[in-house]
């Protein structure tokens, strides 16, 4: 995965998904203060609105990928010890990767 | 074969007296890493809010605990700074504000609005 997500890719996607998850931020924001959810029917009633659940589906897929490329980042400028560095990563890894499974078993 | 690189690396915050853009850059980074960290607690409030109506009466609790404030606190900065921060990256992609008095001006202002936001913020909920 770090192979592949590097240089340019990486800067080019952590801008995508900046901006995505940006405006999402917004949106959900601006939607809680101007609808504040009354009860569980109102809030899982919304969630569970197709678009809504695909937005957040989305949301939640691009926030591990931004997450992935920036710690990544630090990984590499703070640990300079290369064996220390690929175990870190591959928990790190892992960890987003169990996330993002969660995430879908929460939302489908 | 990559030849060995002797450049000095010096990366010690506590010993580098930074500019406010190296301030502002890495109170970025420290802002990513807070929320990387709180991902798993959110995702276990989103599953509680979802489950039925009285998880969701407990995930309200915990959204709304008092003794958890700093960390939500914490969170809120974390969101505005990174969020500003960015914003403020990506209109240096496209050459706005890379000159010397505006890159440094952009990068204070991100540092002080931040918390300001959060001050607001916390001043109209409680």
């Amino acid at each position: 995965m770090s192979r592949q997500l590097s240089g340019l890719k990486a800067w080019v996607l952590q801008r995508i998904s900046g901006i995505y998850l940006g405006l999402f931020t917004l949106y959900v924001s601006f939607h809680l203060l101007m609808n504040t959810p009354s009860g569980y029917e109102q809030w899982s009633g919304w969630i569970s609105s197709l678009p809504v659940t695909l937005a957040f589906m989305l949301a939640i897929g691009l926030t591990l990928l931004h997450a992935w490329i920036g710690i990544r980042d630090v990984l590499i400028d703070y640990i300079p010890l290369a064996g220390v560095r690929l175990v870190v990563m591959t928990l790190v890894g892992l960890v987003l990767s169990g996330c993002g499974l969660w995430a879908l078993l929460i939302l489908v | 074969m990559i030849s060995q690189n002797n450049r000095p690396v010096f990366i010690n915050l506590f010993q580098i007296k930074l500019p406010v853009a190296g301030v502002m850059s890495i109170a970025h980074r420290a802002a990513g890493v807070f929320m990387f960290i709180s991902i798993p607690f959110w995702l276990y409030v989103l599953q509680l809010s979802l489950q039925s109506a009285e998880s969701f009466a407990r995930a309200a609790e915990i959204v709304q605990s008092n003794w958890l404030m700093p960390v939500y606190v914490l969170l809120l900065w974390s969101l505005f700074h990174h969020l500003l921060a960015g914003v403020r990256y990506l209109l240096l992609d496209i050459d706005i504000g890379v000159e010397k008095p505006l890159f440094r001006q952009t990068a204070l202002a991100v540092l002080v609005a931040a918390p300001v936001v959060v001050i607001l913020i916390l001043a109209v909920a409680l």
